[in-house]
């Protein structure tokens, strides 16, 4: 049985239609991309993934269970966590205080417990510090901690992104174009970290990308969007000489995007 | 993957640059004096503490009216500085809980210290009540929207019979505290200073905690506070009902001490004031709001002499920090 399956779920915005009938399925411990040219709907799938967005109709099945109509804070609860596009770190915190943001759906204490600091409460803040500093450790900043995220050069913010992400302890982790902006040192050590994400932690890993280079080495199997609808999937080799693919992305009027 | 990139940038100084407008001099003695803080806290507490040993009434009613809007910028503070909802309706639950006391002692001839309790569960109340059908909407609309709750308020208070209409509520018992009965002004000199103490010590415990983080991520980026699991309406109702219930204890104890409260103590100025307070210190440091509050007090009686134009130099003050420190006069503290 696949982690996430989407079935047919349709969204859009007044008369545009965005995504269109769109299904596929994730399965538990794969590395999975999702790619398309511009516009093609990618960052509007993963919004429905995550509850930002409500598909018209059509559901999404993650471990079993709709979440397609579920708040977004509900969905990171039951174990799906993202990272944006663009940076969206919480930029005049420290680095330690992004990444413990993470832990706030897997933790409990309320205002009794700020108020007394009772023992529990302060055993769940050491080890909301203690998971914390370890996702930091695992991608590579924990040296940053206590740098305030707006003053971290660009790679290392993205990094601070995936920290937290992974701080929510989440079984399937949604990328969204994590390799943009990064030089080719960074990108050699993300792809490494995608793999460690997904062989040490055993967290799924689905990703939107448009590096084709690294979409290629890494992903497992590969879904294939063009205005909203799935035109291929398959893995590397069978995506890359797909001619409806090819079509999409070297088509008469389109820009050159591979 | 300890080892970092070699041709990464070069690291930037830790100290940051939001806010250099402290002179390097004040901020090595800040730093200096740091260990011996304790011995501070000591001597403030004693001054504190003794000061009705030597003030007059009139200076221990200036203070005791200081503590008293310590308690209220605080309170306020949790809901605009904390959780970054603008609210301009706040003195409502101050109504509620000077309310509760006033109608309970002096219609129903309850003790003082059990309204306290209901004051605090009304004003929860009335913080869910504007809180959960609002929080959805984004700051401009929130900011109207409580504007016309505190009016509701100040309105209803006004006629219904049961508040004392226009003329409000006249001798609502003193409290009786170990067989003294609270009426002298240094009795209240005290009970707003123990107020405040426990508002800082409350504040400050709620500022660093999970929930104090919660609020901070909820204000800085709603959408990636929801998508790291946070429940964002459930975090800012949170921020909501704490704020009104200091306001609501604080609200008690003015009943208490002025034994008559009217509608008119409770109108949209006295909102803007108490937001003033804490935008003028620095939204979100508590040491930057004590100040607000305290200036807010300090400036009209030490400008008595000037008559109405007190009022104008104050808007001046005001917009001189405003256009030269927006951030308020207390300085961001950077590690």
């Amino acid at each position: 049985m696949a982690l996430l399956e989407v079935k047919k779920i349709n969204l859009s915005f007044g008369g545009l239609k965005v995504i269109d009938s769109l299904s596929f399925a994730v399965e538990e411990n794969a590395i999975v991309s999702l790619i398309g040219p511009n516009g093609a709907g990618k960052t509007s799938v993963f919004n429905c993934l995550t509850g930002f967005y409500r598909p018209n109709d059509g559901d999404i099945l993650f471990a079993d269970r709709s979440i397609a109509r579920r708040k977004p804070h509900k969905i990171t609860q039951g174990g799906l966590a993202r990272t944006f596009q663009n940076l969206r770190l919480f930029k005049n915190m420290t680095v330690l205080e992004n990444v413990m943001s993470g832990m706030h759906c897997r933790t409990s204490a309320g205002v009794v417990g700020a108020l007394f600091r009772p023992d529990f409460q302060r055993r769940e803040e050491a080890l909301i510090r203690k998971v914390s500093e370890d996702c930091l450790e695992f991608v590579g900043i924990l040296d940053q901690k206590d740098r305030y995220a707006n003053n971290l050069p660009y790679g290392d913010q993205r990094r601070v992104e995936w920290a937290r992400a992974l701080a929510t302890r989440p079984r399937l982790i949604l990328f969204d174009e994590p390799a943009a902006g990064l030089n080719y040192d960074e990108k050699e050590r993300l792809v490494q970290l995608i793999h460690r994400i997904r062989d040490e932690l055993g967290i799924t890993v689905l990703l939107i990308e448009h590096d084709m280079g690294l979409v290629m080495k890494i992903s497992e199997w590969i879904y294939v969007i063009d205005y909203g609808h799935k035109i291929a999937e398959g893995t590397a080799d069978d995506v890359k000489n797909d001619p409806h693919v090819i079509e999409a992305y070297l088509g008469k009027d389109e820009n050159v995007a591979a | 993957m300890k080892s970092r990139n070699p041709s990464a940038e070069p690291k930037l100084p830790a100290a940051s640059s939001i806010d250099d407008h402290v002179s390097p001099h004040l901020r090595l003695w800040m730093n200096r004096l740091y260990p011996y803080r304790k011995f501070g806290y000591a001597a403030l507490a004693v001054l504190l503490a003794g000061i009705p040993l030597i003030a007059n009434n009139y200076i221990l009613e200036v203070l005791s009216n200081a503590w008293f809007y310590v308690v209220l910028c605080l309170g306020l503070n949790i809901v605009v500085g904390y959780a970054g909802l603008l609210d301009l309706g706040y003195a409502a639950f101050f109504a509620v809980g000077a309310y509760t006391t006033g109608i309970l002692t002096s219609h129903f001839g309850v003790n003082f210290w059990l309204t306290i309790p209901c004051a605090i569960v009304l004003a929860s109340l009335a913080g869910v009540i504007i809180g959960g059908p609002t929080l959805r909407l984004r700051s401009d609309y929130l900011a109207i929207v409580t504007l016309g709750f505190g009016e509701i308020v100040r309105i209803a208070a006004r006629n219904l019979k049961i508040t004392g209409g226009a003329s409000g509520l006249i001798g609502i018992n003193r409290p009786v505290f170990f067989g003294v009965e609270l009426n002298q002004i240094y009795h209240y000199y005290y009970a707003f200073l123990i107020l405040a103490v426990i508002a800082v010590f409350a504040a400050y415990r709620l500022q660093h905690s999970r929930l104090g983080r919660a609020w901070q991520y909820v204000r800085e980026d709603e959408d990636a506070a929801e998508a790291m699991g946070i429940d964002r309406v459930a975090v800012k109702l949170c921020a909501y009902v704490i704020g009104a219930v200091f306001a609501g204890i604080a609200g008690c104890f003015f009943a208490a001490k002025m034994t008559a409260i009217s509608p008119e103590t409770f109108t949209f100025s006295q909102s803007v004031l108490i937001l003033l307070g804490v935008v003028f210190g620095g939204m979100g440091k508590i040491p930057g709001v004590i100040i607000g509050a305290l200036a807010l007090v300090f400036f009209p009686e030490v400008f008595r002499a000037i008559g109405t134009m007190r009022i104008l130099v104050f808007g001046i003050v005001m917009l001189i920090i405003m256009l030269y420190r927006p951030q308020g006069i207390w300085p961001e503290r950077r590690n």
